[in-house]
Order: C-alpha cells, then sequence, then structure tokens
C-alpha cells in the first residue's frame, strides 16, 4: 500500500521489540467472536491514475460545463487561482487545530486577520474562526441570543432560507424553544406589523436573513427598532457575502450570523463551506467558536493564541457555548485570501458588477413574466412568477446548457409559478438573453393557448 | 498568606466577613492559587437574590472555570467594580479582593461555616 | 539542547506583519473583466441601503498576497514535515490525489440544488462512500449531512431522543465516562439532556459493576468513545451492550478512534446502535489548521427513520435521487447535503487502499503505537498497563517531582523538531502524555521520537529549567496567555 511507509523487515523488526509473535498479539484485546477474519467488502486497492479516471466520470455525470442561475445560499463567483495555490500549502493543509501557539503562527496570525476583516464588512466588534455554515451559524447565534437574554421565545422571518430554518427547528426542537414565523410582504420584506406583534417580552431574539432568500434588502433599522423596543436581540443572517461590498451591513444587528462562501470558495455541491459569528464586545463571552488573540512572547515579540478557550466544550463540558470542536478553518483561510485580494476597492466594483448584471437580467425578464417583490432593493437574486410550472420551463433551457432559476413551488407552494433566479459576475449576456428568451416564449404559448381555448369556448 | 479570623469559610473555598446583617464574600487565597492567573469573574447583578450552597457566579483562568458557591443566602447590594477590568488583585490578595456584599437573609447561617483555623486544617488535609 | 537532535535544524524564518500593515491605497491584486450589460447607478438601486465605504480592508497586490502567506505557512507545523502524534486526532498523511479530485470541473462546481438528471455524479459519490462505510462499520444506514464530529454527536443524539420519544419518553439522562471527550457532555447538554459521569474502573476501561448501579429506564445512551481515549480497547463490550440494551437503553460509540478498528473488527457486530465518524481522522481528509471535517452518522435500522433529510435513494428508473419525505426525521442539521467535499477524499483514500490497504493501514497505526509504548516504557510513568491499541497515555509523574509538567515536555518536544503529543487529557490521568503517532510514521522517524522523548526525560534531571523555557528553537516563545484572555485583543485596529 504506497501510503505506508514500512518494509515487511520493519514490522517484523518492530514487532520482535516489542515483544509480540505476531501483529494479532496486538489486537488480542478485542474479543474473539468479534474480530473480522474476512476482507471488508470494498472496493479493491486502485492506482493513482485508475481513481482519477473514476472521478472524472462522476465529474462528467455532474453538469460541468453548465452555466447556472441558481444561487439560494451557494453563489458561483470567480474564484483567484492562488486561493488554491496558498491553501495548498501542506504547513496550512496538513496542520492540526493552532493549540500549540509556538508552531501554528501562521494559521493563528491568519485568523486574526479573517476576524478583523470580517468585522469590518459586518460593522460589528468581533467575529470567530468560523462556524460549519451559514445554517448552523444562524441557529447558533440563535441559541447565543437565548444565552444572552435569558428569553426562551424566538421568531423567524419566513424570507429567510428554508433550510436555514429547517436546521434551526431541529436545533430549538429539544430545547423547547418556541418558534414563530413572520410572513413577507409585497416587496419581499419581512411584513412589520405582524412583526410587531409576534415580538413580546419572551422574545429572545429575531431572525432575519438580509438579503433575504428572495434576494430583497430588508430595512435592518426598521427590524432593529421593533426588537430592540421589547428587548429583544437582532440576529441577522447574510448568506450572499459579496453583498457586503456595496449593501450596507446591519450595524443595528446584535449577532451577524454570515456564509461567507461566496468569498472563494467553490459550490462543491455544497459544502465545505464557511459559517461565521460577529457579535458587539460585550456578547463575545456567550459566543460559540474558536476565538484567536493577539499577545506577546516572552521576549515582548507579537504573537497569537487561541483566546477566550473558558467557553468551549473541552474545559466547560456540558456548560459550555456550543459543543463545536473541529471547524472550517482551511475554508476561513480561502475567505481571508479572497477577501485581502479584492480589498477595500476591488469588494465593492465585483460587487457593483453582480448588481448590474442582476438589474439588466430583471428587465429582461420583466418584459415578458412577472417579476415580484419589485417594490424593495435587491442584491443578486429576483423571483419571476411564470404561467408555466417553471420545473418544465427549466428543463427546455437546459438543452442550451444552462440550468434555469430555482422553482419555489417546494418552499413557497404559496408563491404559484415562481422561480428565485441568481446573477453573479460569472453570468454572460448571452445566456440571460437565452433563458430569458425562453421564458418569452413560454409565456407567448401559455397566452396562444389560452386564444385557442377561448376560440374554443366561441366555437363551442 | 494568613486567613484572617474573622472570617468565616466554605468548604468550596469562598470567605464571607459578616458586618451586623451585611457581609462581603471572596474567594480564599488557597483558591486562587489553585486557580493560577484569574482572567475572569462572572458575577451576579445587584439586587439578584443568592442562596446558601447554590452557585451564584464564576471564576476563570486560561483554562479552567470554578463555579461560586454562596456561603450564605441573601441580595447582592453591591458588586467589586474593580474586578471586571482588573480580575489579577484576586491573585494578588484574595483576602481583600472582595466579590460581592450581600443584605443577610439569615444571619445565623454563619454559625455552620469553617473558622480560620478549621479551614486551614481542611486545606492542609486536602491537598 | 543536551544531545544535538537529528531530526531539526533552524532554517530562516521571514518577518512578517499583518496584511493591514502592507496596505496602501491604489495596490490591486485584482481584474474584473468589463461589462457586457449596462452600467447601473448604484445608488438610484438601493437608496440608502448603498454602502459607501468598506472602512480598513487591505489594498495589496498579488505578490505581497503570495509571500504574506507563504511566509505565515512557514511559521507552521504540519504533517507533511513530520510526526504529528496529537492523540485522538489521527494526524495520518493527506493524500495527494484527493485534492486533484475534489476539483474537478463537475465535482467542483456543482450546485446543491441543480437537478437530479445532471447531478448523477455527487449522488453516486455519495452513495458509493455510505456503501463503503457501512461495510466497514457494520451499520445499517447512514447520514453523512453532520459537518465535523462534534456534528454527529448532535445529529446520533438527535435520533436516540426521537427513537425513545417514539416508544413513549425522551428519556432524560446520557451517561458519559470520565475519560470522554469534551464534546460528549456538551452535546448530550444541546439536546436537551442531563450528563450522568460513569467512573473508570483501574483498568481504564467502563466499571461494568457502576454501569450496572446506573443504568436504568431514565438513562437514553451510553456514549462511548472505543478504543476510549486512553487507547484501551473496551474489552467487555458485549456486556455493556446488554446491559444497556435490557433496560431499553442505547450504545452510541464516538468514532474518533476508528482508526484502530477498520477491517479488524465492527462496531455493528459488537453492538453498537449509533456511531459517528471522523472522515478527517480515520479517513485522510485533511485538518487544515482546524477544519473543515466531516461527521458521518451510522445507524442500526431501529433508528433509521429518524436519518436526517434529506437520504440519497435509488429510482425506480435506475437513476439516483434525494428523498425528502421522511416524517420521522430529526429534521435538518445543515443546509444542503454536508461537507461534500469531504466525502470525495475519502472515497479517494478508501479506493486507494482497498480492503487489504485499509487492513493494513490499522495495524500498522497500532504497530507503531506500542513501538512508542515499549520505547518509552520506564522511561515515563505509564498510569494505565492494559495493552494500548493506536494510541498510548503516559503521565509526567516522574517529571513533575523537578516542576515540569506534560506542557513543558511537550513544548521542549518542539525543539526537537516533532508536534507535541495531546497534552493534559483524557482528565482521568493527571498530567497526561496522550500519544498516537497513525500508521503514517516509518519506523526511523518513531524511532527519533523515542529518542526525543528520552533525551528531554534526561534534560528534566539535569536541567530542569531548560525544559521549563522551552521551546527555545521557534520563531516565538512561549505566549502570554494569560494577558490575551484577561484583555482580549481580537481584531487588527487601525493605529494598533
Amino acid at each position: 500500500m504506497r501510503y505506508l511507509p514500512k518494509s515487511p523487515a520493519d514490522r517484523k523488526a518492530m514487532l520482535q521489540a516489542i515483544g509480540a509473535r505476531s501483529i494479532d498479539d496486538l489486537f488480542s484485546p478485542i474479543p474473539g467472536e468479534y474480530r473480522l477474519e474476512r476482507d471488508l467488502k470494498v472496493p479493491r486497492q486502485m492506482a493513482e491514475s485508475e481513481i482519477v479516471d473514476w472521478f472524472r466520470e462522476r465529474s462528467r455525470e455532474n453538469g460541468d460545463s453548465y452555466a447556472s442561475f441558481l444561487g439560494a445560499g451557494a453563489y458561483s463567483h470567480y474564484r483567484p487561482v492562488i486561493i488554491d495555490s496558498l491553501i495548498s500549502r501542506g504547513e496550512f493543509l496538513t496542520a492540526y487545530t493552532p493549540y500549540q501557539a509556538e508552531i501554528s503562527q501562521g494559521t493563528l496570525q491568519a485568523i486574526f486577520e479573517f476576524q478583523s476583516m470580517i468585522c469590518e464588512l459586518t460593522g460589528m466588534e468581533v467575529a470567530n474562526a468560523s462556524m460549519y455554515d451559514g445554517s448552523t451559524a444562524a441557529a447558533e447565534a440563535v441559541m447565543m441570543a437565548v444565552r444572552v437574554t435569558g428569553r426562551r421565545s424566538v421568531v423567524i422571518a419566513r424570507s429567510v432560507h428554508p433550510e436555514y430554518r429547517e436546521v434551526l427547528t431541529t436545533y430549538a426542537h429539544h430545547q423547547n424553544l418556541p418558534l414563530s414565523t413572520v410572513p413577507f410582504e409585497d416587496n419581499g420584506r419581512i411584513n412589520l406589523k405582524g412583526l410587531e406583534k409576534s415580538v413580546t417580552s419572551d422574545t429572545a431574539c429575531v431572525l432575519i436573513q438580509s438579503p433575504n432568500f428572495f434576494g430583497s434588502i430588508e430595512d435592518t433599522a426598521a427590524v432593529a427598532e421593533i426588537a430592540h423596543k421589547k428587548g429583544a436581540m437582532l440576529v441577522v443572517s447574510i448568506a450572499e457575502a459579496v453583498s457586503l461590498g456595496i449593501v450596507e451591513p446591519p450595524r443595528q444587528a446584535d449577532i451577524i450570523a454570515m456564509e461567507a462562501q461566496s468569498f472563494g470558495v467553490p459550490l462543491g455541491f455544497g459544502g465545505p463551506y464557511c459559517g461565521v459569528i460577529a457579535t458587539r464586545e460585550q456578547f463575545v463571552r456567550q459566543m460559540p467558536g474558536r476565538l484567536a488573540g493577539q499577545t506577546t512572547d516572552r521576549n515582548g515579540k507579537r504573537g497569537f493564541v487561541l483566546t477566550l478557550a473558558t467557553r468551549e466544550q473541552h474545559i466547560r463540558r456540558e456548560k459550555a457555548t456550543s459543543n463545536i470542536c473541529t471547524n472550517q478553518a482551511l475554508v476561513a483561510l480561502m475567505v481571508n485570501i479572497f477577501m485581502t485580494i479584492y480589498g477595500k476597492v476591488g469588494l465593492r466594483e465585483l460587487a457593483k458588477q453582480n448588481l448590474a448584471k442582476t438589474a439588466y437580467a430583471a428587465s429582461q425578464f420583466s418584459k415578458h413574466a412577472k417579476l415580484l417583490f419589485a417594490g424593495a432593493p435587491r442584491f443578486n437574486e429576483f423571483v419571476v412568477q411564470t404561467s408555466e410550472d417553471p420545473v418544465a420551463i427549466n428543463s427546455r433551457i437546459l438543452g442550451h446548457k444552462i440550468v434555469g432559476g430555482l422553482p419555489l413551488k417546494k418552499f413557497y407552494p404559496e408563491l404559484g409559478n415562481a422561480s428565485l433566479w441568481c446573477c453573479t459576475e460569472l453570468t454572460t449576456r448571452s445566456a440571460i438573453d437565452t433563458a430569458a428568451g425562453v421564458v418569452a416564449e413560454s409565456e407567448r404559448s401559455v397566452s396562444a393557448g389560452k386564444e385557442e381555448n377561448d376560440v374554443q369556448e366561441v366555437v363551442r | 498568606m494568613p486567613y484572617p479570623t474573622d472570617y468565616k469559610y466554605t468548604k468550596e473555598h469562598e470567605w464571607i466577613k459578616a458586618d451586623g446583617k451585611s457581609a462581603t464574600i471572596g474567594i480564599t487565597h488557597h483558591a486562587q492559587e489553585s486557580l493560577g492567573d484569574i482572567v475572569f469573574v462572572d458575577l451576579p447583578k445587584v439586587g439578584s437574590e443568592i442562596a446558601s450552597g447554590k452557585t451564584f457566579g464564576s471564576v476563570e483562568s486560561v483554562k479552567a472555570v470554578s463555579d461560586l458557591y454562596a456561603p450564605a443566602s441573601g441580595t447582592v447590594t453591591e458588586v467589586n467594580p474593580d474586578l471586571a477590568t482588573s480580575p489579577e488583585k484576586i491573585n494578588k490578595d484574595a483576602h481583600s479582593a472582595w466579590m460581592v456584599k450581600i443584605a443577610l437573609k439569615d444571619p445565623g447561617e454563619l454559625n455552620s461555616l469553617l473558622s480560620a483555623a478549621d479551614y486551614e486544617k481542611f486545606v492542609a488535609e486536602e491537598s | 539542547m543536551k544531545h544535538m537532535t537529528r531530526k531539526a535544524t533552524r532554517h530562516v524564518n521571514q518577518n512578517e506583519g499583518l496584511i493591514f500593515e502592507k496596505s496602501s491605497p491604489g495596490k490591486a491584486a485584482w481584474k474584473l473583466p468589463p461589462l457586457d450589460v449596462p452600467e447601473v447607478d448604484s445608488a438610484a438601486l438601493l437608496g440608502t441601503s448603498e454602502r459607501k465605504d468598506l472602512g480598513n480592508m487591505p489594498e495589496v497586490s498579488e505578490i505581497e498576497i503570495i509571500r504574506h502567506f507563504t511566509r505565515l505557512s512557514t511559521w507552521n507545523y504540519a504533517i507533511d514535515l513530520g510526526m504529528y502524534p496529537l492523540g485522538s486526532c489521527t494526524m495520518k498523511y493527506n493524500p495527494r490525489v484527493n485534492e486533484l479530485v475534489v476539483r474537478l470541473e463537475g465535482l467542483a462546481n456543482g450546485h446543491p440544488y441543480q437537478p437530479e438528471p445532471i447531478s448523477q455524479g455527487a449522488l453516486r459519490i455519495i452513495q458509493t462512500l455510505s456503501d463503503c462505510l457501512l461495510e466497514i462499520t457494520g451499520m445499517d444506514a447512514i447520514t453523512l449531512q453532520p459537518a465535523a464530529g462534534a456534528h454527529g454527536e448532535l445529529t446520533g443524539l438527535l435520533m436516540v431522543r426521537a427513537y425513545h420519544q417514539s416508544k413513549g419518553a425522551p428519556r432524560k439522562k446520557i451517561l458519559i465516562p470520565d475519560s470522554a471527550h469534551g464534546t460528549n457532555p456538551a452535546t448530550a447538554a444541546m439536546v436537551g439532556y442531563a450528563v450522568e459521569n460513569l467512573k473508570s474502573n483501574a483498568q481504564g476501561m467502563v466499571d461494568v459493576a457502576a454501569l450496572t448501579a446506573q443504568m436504568n429506564e431514565d438513562v437514553a445512551a451510553l456514549m462511548l468513545t472505543n478504543p476510549n481515549t486512553l487507547g484501551v480497547f473496551e474489552q467487555e463490550i458485549h456486556k455493556i451492550a446488554e446491559i444497556m440494551h435490557a433496560k431499553g437503553g442505547l450504545l452510541y460509540m464516538d468514532g474518533a478512534n476508528m482508526n484502530a478498528l477498520v477491517g479488524k473488527v465492527r462496531p455493528g457486530d459488537f453492538g453498537v446502535d449509533v456511531m459517528h465518524l471522523n472522515l478527517h481522522k480515520t479517513f485522510s481528509t485533511p485538518h487544515g489548521g482546524g477544519g473543515p471535517g466531516s461527521g458521518p452518522v451510522a445507524v442500526k435500522r431501529i433508528l433509521e427513520p429518524f436519518l436526517p433529510t434529506p437520504v440519497v435513494i435509488a429510482k425506480s428508473d435506475g437513476t439516483l435521487g434525494l428523498d425528502y419525505e421522511r416524517p420521522h426525521s430529526v429534521g435538518r442539521v445543515r443546509a444542503f447535503y454536508g461537507n461534500f467535499g469531504m466525502f470525495v477524499r475519502a472515497l479517494a483514500y478508501i479506493l486507494a487502499n482497498g480492503p487489504d490497504g485499509l487492513r493494513q493501514t490499522t495495524e500498522d497505526a497500532v504497530l507503531n503505537a506500542n513501538y512508542i509504548r515499549k520505547g518509552l516504557e520506564g522511561v515515563y510513568d505509564l498510569p494505565y498497563s492494559t495493552p494500548s491499541m493506536h494510541e498510548v497515555v503516559f503521565s509526567d509523574r516522574l517529571q513533575a517531582k523537578k516542576g515540569v509538567k506534560t506542557m513543558d515536555l511537550a513544548k521542549r518536544l518542539i525543539d526537537y523538531g516533532f508536534h507535541p503529543y495531546t497534552t493534559a487529557f483524557p482528565l482521568i490521568v493527571p498530567g497526561a502524555l496522550m500519544i498516537e503517532p497513525t500508521e503514517s510514521e516509518p519506523k526511523e522517524e518513531l524511532d527519533l521520537f523515542v529518542e526525543a522523548m528520552k533525551s528531554i526525560a534526561e534534560e528534566v534531571e539535569e536541567d530542569p529549567q531548560t525544559v521549563l523555557d522551552a521551546p527555545h528553537s521557534t520563531r516565538v516563545s512561549r505566549l502570554d496567555e494569560t494577558a490575551a484572555a484577561r484583555k482580549p485583543v481580537l481584531r487588527w485596529k487601525p493605529g494598533s
């Protein structure tokens, strides 16, 4: 086996040194009746070339070379080449959690820079080293608000990513935290009157997403006012990190739960991604996840360590702020490098391109079909309502090697034939025109069909 | 470090000094020594009730957390504001770096606590 | 240094500031293509929601970024540099072909919501890996959704709770041995269970008599790591399982130490009802400085209805699909399907090994741990003489007499060119040195490690201060963790 660095002679010599007759001696603590005396039924040992071939085939079966209008919490942005060059360095790739600070300064300083940049972009005072993803970050942020306020109930906007809401439901269920959901308005934003009614003196927090699942930017100031008036915290989920380049961050929030996948992380069929929690300094001791902090060594030299570890499971055990241990460090490093590459100016220009592509696409689609939620500003997603089932329309668009917008019936049956479309800087005008063309054709044939029916009515 | 004889002590290593119907509470020199460098103290708010033998807060070093157990029951009247910014004061002088002052519910509760001599004996036996 | 170390040498480390300190206006590492659609007025589109300024984000060029992160990387230790014997962390070689296949276009760029007909490759990977893991564990059904080991524990206990609920009541307690990893009690608390400690016996194993006394109808499950954190196989595992099952309880296995078992024994065969695996330990996916991981949860048939949604199924037309119609499911624990990139890597590892390679891997891991044990016995105190599997736990009892603790020994080991072992864990061994070499170490590296540990033990006798002041060879000396925790500085600010 090519990963194993021992010759038969080495093994023999080692057994001899130990004083064992055979390797089986070392497995004697396992009761004989349970020992596996046969080969595992897994595929035979493959050569590297065979492994590459096997996965190449899987890659081909997985829609490579398709253009796509899918977003909904997983965004296709360009990934600068140097991200993978740098994260492939063995010193980053094959290091453990930086518990031994003196030989982990690379990882620790990188985390410190990551935390700093997340703070700059979100307007928060502290950020952690990462959470699993945006959905678990949102759920953990809500649990954090429950601890800070000592209150039990949670109010969630229906315009939060449906799978994020599902995860929160799973987390909250066994802690008996009552959840209530507030509907959205015609402009896609949370219904403020409904929110006002839902928030009570027992509300730990209000959870919204902005830009929300439909791409609409929420009026976070208004939401914050309603929450704070009743002593509840405001938790804002941000799933499309690139929006932070051009959309004012929710500075009135008490906790921000982010998905940073947009910053240089491959779509990868849903993961690994990079969740982050950011908050105000006063709440830091209730925050889950690792934190890197600056300090000095014995000679006064600047260095970094993992700090405030008493919040964590390895010290506080059942009283910890969370059970999280392994996080998404290497993915956070991708995010870090991406933020460094685009920086202060590039991130804004990048976001602006997303805005432009989306504005163009929305205008093209709205010529033929109904654009929902037009009353509020949006970032790079929009919802189109068609006369025909979007699944059928998408299957025709797929013929052009383009994946159409996400049909919403599964998540929002009340929206009928609606689908969620996303444009990024990578979306081409020609793909937009092609997709809009198919939608236009669909609308024309539906109305032609209708006319035909009308004519038949008259004839009959 | 001598243990003041006008204080009473618990087996969980808190001290309490009564002054009529009010009392001052802190942790012992031995407690700070075994914890090491103290980095954070979590204390109750003024006005909250604490109950004898129950936890009322916690004290943290870099890699450990210890619960604080109330030596007596009462209402918190004052919290030492210095400890929020300078928890190291406890390491420097645990017997003057008090944590909370309370209005005692029942001053008689203190009778069952350890005297300085008993506490010193207890610490010697424990280690 | 008493003996010249044969492994390590010094090399020049470049100094490097924070990225913010290299920034100046007008530098850029990015370039966007020209827009193929009309420009927009962002103020008109966004109104008051428009962001005007990005604060103190850096502005630097590409070569500066390459140098910045490359320099930082040289301050790290890594498996690629040498032995990384952290106990219960399984720091094994991370094969490079894994990194190549995960970047193949269709896998790297696959969107989680793309239609099923063009997701067959990803679904096939999920299914093939699931099948392999079920065969390796001897379990009946599996979810790959959890993002890490602790997340797997959460998922597993949610299913335990749902199972008991379906029988009438969720029960109240989880039993956890005193040698357990901190995630176990933290997870139990998150699922709303009380934690009851279970004392280990003199051999470092579960005390079967204590278990019998503590087991009752209030106990939902026992969370057991096997081999446990002492590296000891629970020899009375069949009794443990019987005791749990007799009172309607379940046996949860923390699979952190599965690297001692693959191909030699299957948890499903010795009575485990639910367990998680760590793909970032046993199945070679890189730790990446703390993550990402992946924590699949495998269960017996009785728990299958409660698996998180969705699950991959074979459809009547022979293609694969995702099934969301699962009325008894505990729900979702994460958006989408889990850390798919880790599935690809883990499967590539299994394919590279095959059944013979997997078994040999386990045998070598156990051989290496026992070789170290033999080499250091007598030099360091061995608190439990029970046979070791894939890791061995010593204590600093002998060295503590000179005032030298496990962390000091660990810091000194750095000077000898090794990453330290796990310090001060498990909690049942005061001053623990928990050593897991994994199968990836050649005999030469193990010999150097034993030599280094012996040399340090001699230094403790002759010149303890050298050990207490270690490390001496690193870019920074011991860092002030107290100051870091008292006055936390968690971000850079201009002028700081």
